[in-house]
């Protein structure tokens, strides 16, 4: 009987309303119990002391681009994972937009194999909605469920035929299986590369209207409401689709939404450098919009916070910007952007940052982690709350360094992630 | 009737001396980041050198020994001949590197394109290309001075510069001016460095053409914005008429040609109700019958091959600064404006 003891620190699990000074106890991969803080109270195989530091269920960052199969000079499911852990993620959940797309269940195998290989975090397969990513017609959803398949997404791109979003939110319900979905008009967005807004007006950049995104979170709620069926919106980056979520949601649409770091951290100033580490989809909006993100957050419109996790090997982001590709990396930074962003102003407080990281994207793909109920498995993030730390890229566990937020101070980082009761990675120091 | 003036020529801009201390930049990318001072000092040298070289006819030797690349990933005619005269009447060498026909259709990056350039032991590199923020990419991998010959729909500096030495040569002093810029204000990087050039002068800038290529958002910068180009004309000293750049666009933001030609070309009839001596501006290419009518391009208050003229002067003035003898303090004062903003 292998036991592990966190002692002494603050137990947060918004699940079960714990909040307090405690001793969480492991035994045998699984979550024994939320006990009182007592000195010498239990024995245990290994002891780690968490005084000072928040001890919550395992990160899950739901909307991660692990790349493998297809593109391995980006990223691989090792590589890619090792990177969660660092970030204090036990779980990820991977989008299905490699090459080939992840559309069959010998797809959702090959993902299960080189996870269990790698042997780091858990990793949740999100599969293909239409047939090799095409938007034609549905992917073979029942098997892919059998197969394991969580969630299902054609992200990378919308599932741009109204007819064929309909038909999928129809068929998915039967599972209980939410569509995340990547909420873009194409023609509105056609040749942008940035935000339209003043910033792209003086830069004579394409830009990316914030109605590419509200027309289709509108079309996708609308199909929601008359389909029964489960949406998931993904990375609402404008004021807008906020707006639009939270009336849904008075609605009683069953709707739930996601935000990325940097959609409540930058601005669409930020290019102004021309830095193509700062071009994601969707884009970097306006200050309004970041006021906008928080305030989703803080009052629960916007569920979760998940990464967009978007590796690019180098040479792609060394390109003309519109040459380069969308997207950035975010496993290694979430936590200390989400403290310095949200929890240090005051915006959220650390058990709705637990929800938002752990509980909740954990509820909405239907896993059994996300919480220290005992007999959970015992996925656990440590993370000091206090901790001041330098981004540095060259130090990430990501194969790439596509990341904005070089030479950035931040405050929180993890500084222990337990996977099913082993510790998979310890901060130098802790 | 404002009167020409003479520059003014402090005793720093002797072409033959070093490059002022005043100018700090390594770099000319845009006018959004210089200050009035700077663009009037820019302005200034184009006038002494204009002066210095007879209407920029005669040769000069101030950047003798200086390699100067033009290179250009966009076609380019006139700006290319015009930067190549330019280094030329300075006594640089220049060297053409256009994209078609060299590695960058084999897939090599534009950054090594440049960088191979750079180890060949050049000076400045002039620059075009298609996409916005390029020279400042290169800027911030090269160690030469970098000029924008054109961004994208993004900034044009010295047609910006060109066009303003035109007005000041004619009507002196820009403040107070008021310039209406006509056209395809969306796609063109003539309209961004008109705009931040004679608005740090103090001129009144009006856009005007259809909603769909004139953003009500310019009125943030101080811009005012119409859509009606009979209303702006009695009001402006000065139109400078853009063209349609049909090959930016992904749809037609008017419904044809002819209706625009209509709303907006500038025609005898429209010239009838304008100011006596409003000056007619347009950075070539022309569209005839588009953006002006032919009579109106040839009218005695066309400057259109003024500015042309006028480009060698401005050119000369730019690649002398970015590239000419520093005083004691070189390098140090160099500007930081291309790095990044954190």
């Amino acid at each position: 009987m292998a036991t592990l003891l966190v002692r002494g620190g603050r137990v947060i699990d918004p699940a079960q309303d714990i909040d307090r000074i405690a001793d969480l106890r492991i035994v045998d991969g699984r979550i024994a119990g939320v006990g009182p803080a007592e000195a010498g109270a239990h024995r245990a195989d290994e002891t780690i002391d968490a005084a000072g530091m928040i001890v919550c269920p395992g990160l899950v960052d739901m909307h991660v681009h692990l790349r493998e199969p297809g593109r391995e000079e980006d990223e691989t499911i090792a590589s890619g994972t090792r990177a969660a852990l660092a970030g204090g993620f036990t779980s990820v959940a991977c989008i299905p937009n490699t090459e080939p797309p992840i559309d069959t269940q010998a797809a959702v195998e090959f993902i299960h194999q080189k996870a269990v290989r790698a042997d780091t975090c858990n990793v949740f397969v999100v599969a293909c909605v239409s047939r090799n990513r095409e938007g034609k017609e549905l992917a073979d959803i029942g098997q892919l469920v059998e197969a394991g398949a969580v969630a299902f997404s054609d992200d990378g791109a919308p599932v741009s035929d109204a007819e064929l979003m309909r038909r999928a939110l129809e068929y998915c319900a039967m599972f209980g299986k939410p569509i995340l979905a990547h909420e873009e008009v194409l023609e509105l967005s056609r040749g942008g590369v940035m935000n339209e807004g003043l910033v792209s007006l003086l830069l004579g950049l394409g830009g990316m209207p914030a109605a590419a995104e509200e027309v289709m979170i509108g079309r996708d709620t609308a199909l929601a409401v008359s389909t029964g069926g489960r949406l998931h919106v993904m990375h609402v980056s404008t004021a807008g689709g906020v707006a639009l979520v939270r009336a849904a949601k008075a609605r009683g649409v069953r709707v739930t939404a996601e935000a990325c770091p940097h959609h409540f951290t930058l601005t669409d100033e930020a290019l102004r450098t021309f830095d193509a580490n700062c071009k994601m989809s969707p884009p970097l909006r306006t200050a309004a919009d970041v006021e906008a993100i928080i305030a989703g957050l803080a009052d629960g419109t916007i569920d979760c916070i998940a990464t967009d996790h978007a590796p690019h090997a180098r040479e792609k982001k060394m390109l003309e910007l519109d040459r380069a590709p969308f997207g950035i990396t975010g496993l290694e930074t979430a936590v200390g952007l989400a403290v310095t962003r949200l929890v240090v102003p005051g915006h959220v407080g650390w058990p709705r940052l637990v929800e938002a990281m752990s509980t909740l994207p954990a509820r909405i793909l239907g896993l059994d982690r996300g919480t220290l109920r005992p007999g959970s498995p015992a996925d656990v993030t440590i993370i000091d709350p206090d901790r001041t730390w330098t981004v540095d890229v060259a130090a990430s566990h990501s194969k790439s360094v596509n990341c904005p937020f070089h030479g950035w101070s931040l405050t929180g980082r993890a500084v222990a992630t337990i996977v099913a009761g082993r510790v998979k990675h310890r901060l130098a120091g802790f | 009737m404002r009167s020409a003036t003479t520059p003014s020529s402090p005793a720093s801009l002797d072409p033959a001396g070093a490059v002022p201390s005043s100018w700090s930049h390594r770099h000319l990318l845009d006018l959004e980041r210089l200050s009035g001072d700077e663009i009037r000092l820019l302005l200034d040298t184009a006038a002494r050198f204009k002066e210095a070289t007879g209407g920029c006819r005669r040769k000069l030797a101030v950047l003798t020994g200086r390699t100067i690349v033009n290179l250009f990933f966009e076609n380019s005619t006139r700006t290319k001949t015009s930067f190549a005269l330019a280094a030329r009447r300075l006594g640089a060498d220049v060297v053409d590197f256009s994209a078609s026909g060299s590695s960058l259709s084999k897939g090599e990056s534009f950054i090594d394109t440049a960088k191979n350039l750079e180890a060949m032991g050049i000076d400045a590199v002039v620059v075009r290309h298609s996409t916005p923020g390029t020279p400042h990419l290169l800027a911030q991998h090269l160690g030469v001075g970098v000029i924008n010959a054109g961004d994208g729909p993004h900034e044009h500096p010295t047609q910006g510069l060109l066009d303003i030495f035109s007005i000041r040569e004619r009507l002196g002093d820009l403040a107070g001016v008021t310039v209406g810029l006509v056209g395809d204000i969306a796609h063109s990087r003539t309209a961004r460095s008109n705009i931040h050039g004679l608005l740090k002068l103090g001129a009144r800038v009006i856009v005007c053409g259809p909603p769909t290529l004139v953003s009500p958002r310019w009125r943030e910068l101080g811009v005012e914005v119409s859509h009606d180009l009979d209303a702006i004309v009695p009001v402006c000293d000065v139109l400078n008429l853009l063209r349609i750049q049909f090959e930016r666009q992904n749809t037609r933001p008017f419904p044809s040609v002819r209706e625009y030609a209509h709303l907006y070309a500038m025609t005898r009839e429209r010239m009838q109700r304008a100011r006596p001596g409003l000056l007619i501006l347009a950075p070539g290419p022309i569209n005839r019958g588009v953006e002006v009518t032919a009579e109106v391009a040839d009218c005695p208050q066309s400057l259109i091959l003024d500015q042309v003229a006028n480009g060698l002067a401005v050119r000369m003035a730019v690649l002398w600064l970015v590239c000419g003898p520093r005083g004691a303090e070189e390098g140090a004062a160099a500007s930081g404006h291309e790095g990044r903003q954190r």
